[in-house]
Parts: structure tokens; C-alpha cells; sequence
């Protein structure tokens, strides 16, 4: 079996965790394995390698890693590098890959301590245009119009105070 | 204004008392802050660093906690000086490494130290001695909030406070406490304990930090996890954690003294012995000693007012502190400073009475093979 990072040398480092609620293999040559600290517990190196490396070859493909933050000019390729964002704004642009590396790195993935002041109102605004999207969604499924149209209503009203 | 003026001497700042500090030295709780829309430190450009220092700098220093303090940019240190904060634990050593655009706020009393532009625009740190990670904490919220009133910190509902590494994001709070466990090390226990408390999540390191060695027994347990859970909750586990820990500690030196005392006794005498005899010292086996030497002071085979002059040594036996306090010279080779270490060692110790074993309660325990 050949290492996945470098495809060079015989992988003798097997790595089995469950991410979401799928099982991922990972096999790594000893190099490869030392230079990304799997063997150190303290580090989420997992995470980041299957975010990096062992993420299916068909999920990451070039479009994905030519992704860039307009205000700062990071790209995905530069934030699986470093394992850093660029700036805030970068949360948005890379959120779909932070998925899935935050929920290997925390206990959750939404934000549950201190709320500034000022962002308090719009943070609970905000909870409340998710909750009437999610509703608006449910109606729609199941064809009540007339529910819809009351939601749709709501989140316009809602959407004018945030 | 100089460095060295500014810092408390060393001797008092090895006097603070706190809550537990036979085990804990001290608490600490950092919060990662950045400005919305802005290059993070190791992204951006120069000139955005600088304008991010620019912008920051005033407003921490008007901070009433920063009233009396001292604002240094880093490029304004000598690399003596930068490891002389990094031996004091109030800055970190990526940001020690920093140079034009980076700096730290620091007030008199030594409890707050603010770093501008490490990986953050803003660490914030508050640091008290002993345990007391919930003062520590509610020092730096409070701090936060003025902060926030008048920057407004990158911020989103649903993670919360970004960062630059997305370990920290959401409430970018970094709790951690130093201990000194020699009673688990030398009853080899400490692995089975470090594992649990690494099992909970948490992270152990040495004494500076990610990636460095537990030198004097010395370990620093902090939370890994920022995201999902709220401030108060990742404060109150460490702590019960933590307190946990202690008792096993407390525990582990009552079982040595019952089980193995001339072992004990021998640790504390051989190293009071070499510490104070050699003529040449590392720093490696200084620490290792006085661990030895404050576990002697914590057993009773020390007076308990010496604890706080061991702590003293263990900080100015540190490379930087050595040069900068017994020294002219700007740079010694490892070699003078091993000779200078051992000097200074001698001449500290010669006021310190010799290890007591009798000193213990009762006559000490008997002699027996089963001792050893």
C-alpha cells in the first residue's frame, strides 16, 4: 500500500476515525505520519489531514481549492496550507470546509459564550430569521401555501429590522 | 521606559501568594480578538499590521486596568529582553520571535498583559497566582467589554469571535494553570493522570507552552475546545479538573512519604547537595533539582519560608534572567552561563539550612529495606 500524502514511499501508519458518521481510512507512510504530528495527541492533526489530504480526490477539486476571500485574497489552497484564515471575512467565503473541520475540533460547532453588546439584538434576530426560514422550507414541503405566504411575509418584516 | 525597571523584582514577584500555590504557580486566561475585515497579523501586509498596532495600541492603553503601565512595540526590545517577558510567562514565544508592528501592553501590577498582532490582533491575557482561573476570568471579561464598547471585535452568530486559527474561534478563550507535580512523577503516576486529563479534552504541556518539554515537573493544563460551549463552562471543568489533579498530587506525597521516605529524603538531600556544590550547572538539571528542593520545602525538610526563594532561583537561573541580572555582557555562550549558574546558585544557597528529615512530624519513619 502506498502513502496517500506523498504516494512514494510504503504506508505503514493506518488511521481509522469516524467523521460524520462515516468511517475514513487514512494511510500514511512513517515521514508523511511524523511530519504531520499524527502521533502527537495534543494536535487535531487528524482533522486537518482529512480536510488536507484524505478528503475523497473528487470533493477537492481545483475549483474548490481556487476559492478566494475578495477582501483579503486568501485562498482554500492557502487555508489548508497553514491551517489559518486570512481574515474574518474568510469564515464566510470558507465556510463549507470549516464545516466539517470544526465539528472534529470542538464540542459543537455553534457559538454558545459571550455575545457583544451591540450584536445582541441582531444575534437574536438573526435566530429568529433562521427559525421562519426553516419553517417556510417545512411549509413548502408539504404544499401549505397559505402558511408559506404568511412566513414569507414574517421574514420580510423580520429581514427590515436586522 | 526600560524593561527591567519596569518589571516587579524578581524576589517579590516569587512572594505572591494564591489560593492552592504549594501545587498551582499560577492561573492565566487569554482571550484571541480580532478587527472585523482586517488582514490577521500573519496574512496581511506590513502596512496593515501597522495600521491594525496603530489603531489598537491607544485604546489599550486607556484601559483604567492599563492606567499605570508599560506599551512596548517589539522591534524596541533587545532578543535578552523578549526572552526575559517569555521567562516571566507574560508573553508568548511566537510573539517574543515578532519585530515592527507587533507589541504588548503590560500594568504595573503584572496582572494583565495585552499582546497586539501575535497570531491575533489581540491576546489579552489576565494572570493571577495560584488557582484562581474564575478571577482570572472574570478580570479579562470585564476587560473585554470596555475593549468591545469601543474597537467592536470580529464577530458572527454562529462562531462566535473569529480568529486566526480556527482552534480558537468562538469564544477564543484559552484557560490554563501551571502546576508542579513531583508527587506524581516520582510515584509514577503521571502518565495515567496526564492521559485522563488529555482523554477530557484538555492539553498538557511543558513549561513555555506548546511544544516544549515538562522541565521541573512543571505542567501547564489548558483547554483545547473554544467552540460549543460557553466561557463559564470550559472555567468551571478545568477548575474541577484541575482540583482533581491536586488531590491526587497532595495524595501521591502522603504514599511516598509512607512508602518510600528514604527515597524522598534522598531526592531533596542529593539535590540541595549538587545545587549548591557544583561549579558548573544546566538549566535542564537546575529545574529538575529545585523541583526536588520545593517538594523538600513542601514535605517540611525545608523551612515553608524558603518555598518562595526557590521560586526565585528557578526564574533567575533562566537563561535571560541570569544575563540580565548578574551580567554586563550582552551575550554569554551556554557554557559561561552554566558556570555563572552555578555561582549564583552557591552563593543563594549558603542561606538556606541543609534538608531536615527529622524536621517531619513525628521521628520520620523508620529505616527499613522495604524503604528502598
Amino acid at each position: 500500500m502506498v502513502c496517500q500524502l506523498c504516494k512514494q514511499k510504503e504506508a505503514t501508519v493506518h488511521l481509522t476515525q469516524i467523521v460524520d458518521e462515516t468511517m475514513k481510512k487514512l494511510d500514511l507512510c512513517e515521514a508523511c505520519a511524523k511530519q504531520k504530528g499524527v502521533n502527537d495527541p495534543a494536535g487535531f492533526s487528524f482533522a486537518e489531514l482529512l480536510l488536507g489530504a484524505a478528503e475523497s480526490p473528487e470533493a477537492t477539486t481545483e475549483a474548490v481549492d481556487e476559492l478566494r476571500c475578495k477582501r483579503c485574497g486568501h485562498t482554500q489552497a492557502d487555508f489548508k496550507k497553514a491551517g489559518r484564515l486570512g481574515c474574518s471575512d474568510c469564515y464566510t467565503v470558507f465556510a463549507d470546509a470549516l464545516e466539517g473541520l470544526l465539528k472534529g475540533m470542538h464540542r459543537g460547532t455553534r457559538h454558545r459564550g459571550k455575545i457583544p453588546a451591540a450584536m445582541r439584538r441582531q444575534v437574536e434576530q438573526e435566530a429568529i430569521l433562521e427559525r421562519l426560514n426553516g419553517e417556510l422550507s417545512a411549509a413548502i414541503v408539504r404544499e401549505d401555501f397559505e402558511q408559506a405566504a404568511r412566513l414569507r411575509d414574517e421574514i420580510k418584516v423580520a429581514k427590515a429590522t436586522v | 521606559m526600560n524593561l527591567l525597571e519596569f518589571l516587579i523584582p524578581t524576589a517579590e514577584v516569587c512572594r505572591r501568594a494564591g489560593p492552592q500555590d504549594r501545587i498551582v504557580y499560577s492561573s492565566r486566561v487569554r482571550l484571541a480578538r480580532n478587527l472585523p475585515s482586517t488582514p490577521f497579523p500573519g496574512h496581511g501586509k506590513k502596512a496593515d499590521r501597522m495600521r491594525a498596532y496603530e489603531t489598537l495600541l491607544p485604546v489599550v492603553k486607556e484601559l483604567p486596568e492599563m492606567a499605570d503601565s508599560m506599551a512596548e512595540s517589539m522591534d524596541h526590545l533587545t532578543p535578552l529582553e523578549k526572552q526575559v517577558l517569555v521567562e516571566r510567562h507574560l508573553i508568548s514565544r511566537d510573539h517574543a520571535a515578532r519585530g515592527a508592528g507587533s507589541g504588548f501592553v503590560l500594568n504595573r501590577e503584572e496582572s494583565f498583559c495585552v499582546m497586539i498582532n501575535e497570531e491575533d490582533h489581540l491576546r489579552m491575557q489576565a494572570l493571577r497566582p495560584g488557582l484562581q482561573l474564575r478571577q482570572a476570568w472574570l478580570a479579562i471579561d470585564a476587560l473585554d467589554t470596555v475593549l468591545q464598547e469601543r474597537i467592536g471585535f470580529a464577530f458572527s452568530a454562529e462562531r462566535g469571535y473569529l480568529t486566526a486559527c480556527p482552534t480558537n474561534l468562538g469564544t477564543g478563550i484559552r484557560v490554563s494553570a501551571m502546576l508542579h507535580l513531583p508527587g506524581l512523577v516520582l510515584s509514577e503516576q503521571i502518565g495515567q493522570i496526564l492521559k485522563a486529563v488529555n482523554d477530557i479534552g484538555l492539553a498538557v504541556r511543558g513549561l513555555y507552552g506548546e511544544g516544549t518539554e515538562a522541565l521541573g515537573n512543571i505542567f501547564q493544563v489548558s483547554n483545547q475546545m473554544t467552540l460549543g460551549e460557553s466561557e463559564t463552562e470550559i472555567v468551571e471543568r478545568i477548575n474541577k479538573v484541575l482540583l482533581q489533579v491536586i488531590e491526587h498530587e497532595e495524595n501521591a506525597r502522603v504514599g511516598l512519604l509512607e512508602k518510600k521516605a528514604k527515597v524522598v529524603f534522598n531526592h531533596v538531600g542529593r539535590a540541595y547537595g549538587i545545587l549548591s556544590h557544583s561549579h558548573t550547572i544546566s538549566s535542564k538539571e537546575t529545574m529538575n533539582l529545585l523541583s526536588l528542593l520545593r517538594l523538600g520545602v513542601d514535605i517540611g525538610m525545608l523551612p515553608a519560608a524558603s518555598r518562595s526563594m526557590v521560586d526565585e532561583l528557578l526564574l533567575i537561573t533562566q537563561p535571560a534572567h541570569l544575563q540580565t541580572l548578574f551580567t554586563r555582557r550582552e551575550k554569554l555562550g551556554a557554557d559561561e552561563r552554566d558556570i555563572l549558574r552555578a555561582d549564583v546558585l552557591r552563593e543563594r544557597l549558603k542561606g538556606l539550612d541543609r534538608p531536615d528529615h527529622m524536621a517531619l512530624g513525628g521521628a520520620g519513619p523508620a529505616l527499613s529495606g522495604a524503604d528502598i
